[in-house]
């Protein structure tokens, strides 16, 4: 199974300690291109660690993180933090929004699009001044802007200030900015979490659809176990830090492993998998 | 009516003084959080630069004072935005993360730093420049008294009305300024999103020390003297100027500024000029207690 899928994140041996306590240990995954990747397991046992070390919030102490571009391999751990939007083109939603909550819908799509407009600058004041290129810059921006705004369904308020948004769509536009870096990998902290079943629905939409049409890959840490199941091509269960297994949907759902750290061991034992499936769901 | 006319003249035109300053107070602290107790000395570099580099070109340009500003403006701006960047980059940078207090004695520590530097290498005796810009227009003549505008005065103002324009200009509209305000958002956010954050804030520095270093300018000129020590006063009034406009908002600043410098003004002229420090520090008093978060401040929000 792993051999059909061409990694795009490899992630091999990573450890991350704080003080005596093993958040991750020794963890080796890896997640595709072209795939939405899940990472789940019970609370604390390390999932936020995990892209916290992927997204440069934290310098893992052991392990390897290589993101594979056409070009060649780029180390994560190696990177300062914003190069890892820059260079490794890794980008990242957080569980608690955090959207420039005092700036406008619109200029916050734009400040994620940063790069490119300095560079058309020149890295200068004086580059703006009357600048073909910079004005071409700019208009591109503006239109990949546009765009994720009508993917989101958040036309329309484009001139809002971003923190006035009703929680929902405040979730979109985070979604939308992340993309407007124009990642190759996406990681997704609970992007479901706080939302109604319908906007639930929507948001499977919107992730399945940026998989199929722009060919990226996914990294989604995600409790709501229908949004798991049921958008997700790979999940990797973590527990206590650790992998404890590695599947598909439908196979690790039925893995005794994940069902026992979802459960605690004793109780688990007598339960036909029918039954476990269940409460599992309504976990 | 003519005294209080002229008085008025003269508050906005401390008042674009002390607003240049004021800028650099709120921006540092809108994005880094923290008072740079060493702006007020980084104006006073400026006054002593300017100094320098108008005496420089004078001589070496025969005397032509046109020139001799323009060039000294320049070079004012470029050598004191240097300063300004030198301090971030040694003083401030390597405390990012530290407790707050940290960086905040460090400032004080670099305050005491600079005006003993100048002292030791520029003398402590006052520098006199003899009035540059002369002449103005009289605005108004009755028997007792004269109101008259110089030209010095117009050009303070009509620079102070330009640069904050052109400053409003680059935070509003340039990517620049996008990424000065996502980054005083969010700092780690913006770093995510590509935004090179060390020098979003090496820029803000550069930027606050270069208007700061017109305000130098603007002072040697308009008091035709400075001395090691200008930076302390006129550091502390911008920062009451700051923290009355609300630290943090830059139209606060600018303000701030025009509030402090018609206070002091109107103050000196109608009650006693000996006590209008005390007038500009008893607002710093009233504003921090009835209205901490200034006039167009916003209320500090707990990040989580």
């Amino acid at each position: 199974m792993t051999a059909t899928r061409p990694p795009l994140l490899e992630v091999e041996h990573v450890t991350m300690r704080f003080g005596g306590l093993f958040a991750v240990n020794d963890l080796s995954f890896s997640a595709a291109r072209k795939q939405i990747t899940a990472v789940i397991g019970p609370n604390g046992a390390g999932k936020t660690t995990l892209f916290n070390c992927i997204t440069g919030f934290y310098k893992p102490q052991v392990g390897r993180m290589a993101l594979h571009h056409d070009d060649g391999p780029v180390l994560l751990e190696r990177l300062d933090d914003h190069r890892i939007a820059s260079r490794a083109r890794v980008a990242r939603t957080f569980q608690n929004i955090r959207l420039f909550a005092r700036m406008s819908v619109l200029e916050n799509l734009i400040v994620a699009q940063h790069q490119d407009l300095m560079k058309a600058s020149a890295f200068s004041l004086a580059g703006l001044l009357g600048l073909a290129r910079y004005h071409k810059a700019e208009k591109k921006a503006l239109e990949r802007a546009r765009y994720w705004l009508d993917k989101v369904g958040l036309l329309d308020h484009a001139d809002d200030e971003a923190g006035s948004l009703p929680y929902g769509s405040q979730r979109r536009l985070e979604i939308a900015r992340a993309m407007c870096t124009d990642p190759v990998l996406l990681c997704l902290d609970e992007p479901a979490a706080g939302l109604n079943p319908r906007e639930s629905h929507e948001l499977n939409g919107l992730l399945t659809g940026i998989r199929d049409e722009h060919g990226i890959g996914l990294l989604l840490i995600e409790h709501d176990m229908s949004v798991v199941m049921g958008i997700s091509d790979w999940v990797v269960v973590l527990d206590y830090g650790r992998k404890i297994a590695e599947d598909t949907p439908e196979r690790v759902r039925r893995d005794p492993a994940v069902i026992r750290a979802y459960l605690g061991e004793e109780e688990n034992e007598d339960l036909p998998p029918e039954v476990a499936r269940d409460v599992e769901e309504d976990s | 009516m003519e005294y209080f006319l002229q008085q008025l003249i003269n508050g906005i035109t401390l008042g674009a003084i002390y607003g240049l300053i004021a800028i650099g107070y709120t921006m540092v602290y809108g994005i880094i959080g923290m008072i740079n107790f060493a702006h007020g000395e980084i104006y006073m570099l400026g006054a002593f630069i300017s100094l320098i580099a108008y005496l420089i070109t004078t001589t070496i340009g025969g005397g032509s004072v046109a020139i001799g500003l323009l060039v000294a403006l320049a070079v004012t701006m470029v050598f004191t935005a240097l300063w300004g960047w030198a301090v971030e980059r040694i003083a401030y940078r390597p405390l990012r993360g530290a407790p707050k207090l940290a960086p905040l004695i460090s400032a004080i520590g670099m305050s005491i730093v600079l005006q003993n530097f100048t002292q030791i290498s520029q003398g402590a005796r006052v520098k006199p420049l003899p009035p540059v810009i002369k002449g103005g227009v009289t605005l108004m003549q009755s028997e007792h008294f004269t109101v008259s505008l110089s030209y010095l005065q117009i050009a303070i103002v009509l620079l102070t009305v330009a640069l904050m324009a052109a400053f409003t200009w680059v935070i509003t509209r340039t990517p620049l300024g996008r990424a000065q305000r996502a980054t005083e958002q969010d700092m780690k956010m913006a770093a995510l999103l590509g935004v090179n954050v060390d020098r979003v804030v090496s820029t803000t520095f550069v930027i606050g020390a270069a208007l700061a270093a017109v305000a130098g300018l603007m002072v040697t000129l308009y008091y035709g003297v400075i001395d090691f020590y200008i930076g302390f006063l006129a550091g502390i009034k911008a920062f009451t100027a700051a923290v009355l406009g609300g630290i943090g908002s830059l139209p606060g600043a600018m303000l701030g500024g025009l509030l402090i410098g018609l206070i002091e003004a109107l103050w000196s002229g109608y009650f006693s000029i000996e006590y209008k420090d005390v007038a500009a520090f008893s607002i710093l008093v009233l504003v921090l207690l009835f209205r901490p978060t200034g006039l167009l401040g916003r209320p500090e929000v707990e990040k989580i």
